[in-house]
């Protein structure tokens, strides 16, 4: 046995050493703020991450970037012909196609940020070891790739409903403020799942299956309103708080001219505002509570 | 190295470090999920989580401008040390103290194998938290540092098709564009070849001037030789020796050769 040692400052504590010359514990989380500060000094990453990603998904295949455009279009045909055709829900929906459509995609936006939120941390693994960042840029900028999928989507979607006799109208311009809602509501639960994705790892085999029940309650592919029609106030209510539901109806509303406003809930913006202000914060803060175990073990 | 007899600035404190891996689904696959749920149901944990005590109350101080070898057989922790004082393994008990963040350059560290080499040099540089303007400042000092473009644009090919070496390149010239104020390296260096190597132990002395401490691990000695004035020498998790690196050495050589 060797013993190697510097100067008299052995006989200190380490603790005491590392204060003395303003050494930290390795790989401390930062305070909120700090971590705020770093996280924005990171935006050019979370961006160039994002759409680096984005062309990377169908270089394989031969058609590429094609895709981006035939996926949506493949989704929205695969369910016209299963709920507009075989079972016929479009029951009191004036322009069903162009509702259904809608209904598609916006959700959509939501599903993939969850899922691949859900699976940003552990997909990672080697860039988190490799590098250090705020971990939060993974499930941003995984909301970021969904938000420029479903910009494409939306080029499909705006045809659609022109081709189907919508008009275009001012109306149009609520998409914007629609799109940050939903994405700020979407990148926090993005953030919530990925550190519960982080930790459980099977959650990554189980979400598929909530999601899809989430769907289903969103008036994707039917109006609730036939069902709430008949059902008690508070089922209604329940039914009618849905984050998913207010951000699908919203954007009908700004793209259908035959949605009136008087088939939305009421206090519409503000929930929606009140959404994505708890979720997107909360998933935020709920994140950054466990940065320091991210990537280990 | 060190500013000669005057005070020595400590770096890196570890302090009776212990690190135990919890390792999921050794053995069984991923499961259904319906077994999934039901063990979330019932709470219980994974079926199968083994655990393995890799490193085993080590203690050391190291210096700024100091280069630390690291060295011992497969298995004895080294690479667990490294990602410890990287701040990426939690330790089981004791703590580790580091000056700013050290970054760990490891040999199975993927970027994006799916991207090409430019794409990984400008996320790797953004990554480390460089702006858009000293991206475009260090690129060309990047590629021409991994020399990956010497046989033909190397660069604008996906990293899945590189060799082993030329990925170690890429990414141990990303890494050493910025000054670290610890710098820890995995074995990062020893797939390059000899003029790459040169290359890398010239870097890795500019590192140390500008004040940094460095780690390496390599099970080739004559690179630690080459780099390091001190070693530490750790055997199934706990520190075998700590000194000069010609003793240290001197007395793992006699011990690998006994052990044939």
């Amino acid at each position: 046995m060797t013993e190697y040692h510097g100067s008299a400052d052995t006989a200190l504590s380490s603790a005491a050493l590392a204060e003395r010359y303003g050494l930290a514990v390795s790989g401390r989380r930062p305070p909120l703020l700090e971590y705020t500060r770093r996280l924005w000094g990171r935006r050019h990453f979370i961006v160039a991450f994002a759409t680096a990603r984005l062309t990377a998904t169908y270089t394989a295949a031969r058609l590429g970037q094609v895709w981006q455009v035939m996926t949506p279009l493949l989704n929205a045909a695969v369910y016209y012909l299963i709920f507009g055709l075989l079972l016929g829900t479009n029951r009191g929906i004036p322009n069903f196609i162009a509702y259904l459509c809608t209904g598609v995609f916006v959700f959509q936006f939501t599903q993939s940020a969850v899922l691949s939120g859900t699976r940003s941390i552990a997909d990672n693994l080697g860039l988190i070891r490799a590098l250090h960042f705020p971990r939060a840029c993974l499930p941003i900028a995984f909301t970021v790739i969904q938000l420029q999928e479903l910009l494409f989507s939306m080029g499909v979607l705006g045809v659609i409903i022109l081709v189907t006799g919508e008009p275009l109208t001012l109306r149009w311009l609520l998409i914007l403020p629609i799109l940050f809602l939903q994405s700020v509501f979407n990148a926090g639960l993005a953030m919530f799942m990925a550190r519960i994705g982080a930790k459980t790892t099977d959650m990554a085999q189980l979400m598929p299956f909530l999601m899809r029940t989430w769907m289903y309650t969103s008036g994707v592919f039917w109006s609730v309103t036939t069902f709430t029609a008949h059902a008690p106030k508070w089922v209604a209510d329940v039914l009618n708080a849905n984050p998913a539901l207010i951000f699908n109806n919203l954007m009908r509303y700004a793209l259908m001219d035959s949605v009136s406003s008087t088939s939305l809930p009421r206090h519409v913006w503000l929930s929606s505002l009140a959404w994505s202000l708890v979720v997107g914060l909360g998933g935020y803060f709920f994140f950054w509570k466990a940065e320091e175990e991210y990537g280990r073990g | 190295m060190a500013d000669g007899g005057g005070e020595r600035i400590p770096t890196v404190i570890a302090d009776q470090v212990h690190i135990v891996y919890k390792i999921y689904g050794a053995g069984a696959g991923r499961g259904s999920a319906t077994s999934a749920l039901s063990r979330m149901v019932r709470r219980k944990a994974s079926p199968a989580i083994s655990e393995v005590h890799a490193v085993r109350g080590i203690s050391f101080i190291a210096y700024k401008g100091e280069a630390v070898g690291l060295i011992g057989s497969n298995g004895s922790g080294k690479s667990t040390t490294l990602a410890a004082v990287a701040g990426l393994l939690p330790t089981a008990s004791g703590s580790i103290y580091t000056d700013g963040q050290p970054s760990l350059l490891g040999v199975n560290a993927a970027m994006m194998n799916d991207l090409t080499g430019e794409r990984n040099v400008v996320l790797g540089c953004l990554a480390m938290g460089m702006s858009y303007a000293e991206v475009r400042e260090k690129y060309q000092g990047i590629v021409d540092f991994s020399g990956i473009n010497e046989r033909g644009d190397f660069v604008s090919l996906p990293m899945r098709t590189y060799s082993s070496g030329m990925a170690a390149r890429l990414r141990f010239s990303i890494a050493a564009a910025k000054t670290h104020d610890v710098l820890l390296i995995d074995e990062a260096l020893s797939t390059g070849d000899t003029a790459f190597q040169r290359r890398s132990e010239q870097r890795i002395k500019e590192l140390r001037e500008s004040a940094g401490t460095v780690f390496l691990v390599s099970h080739n000695n004559n690179s630690i030789r080459d780099t390091c004035e001190r070693t530490i020498w750790l055997e199934a998790g706990v520190i075998r020796a700590d000194g000069p690196t010609e003793e240290i050495l001197a007395e793992y050589e006699k011990y690998m050769k006994d052990r044939r």
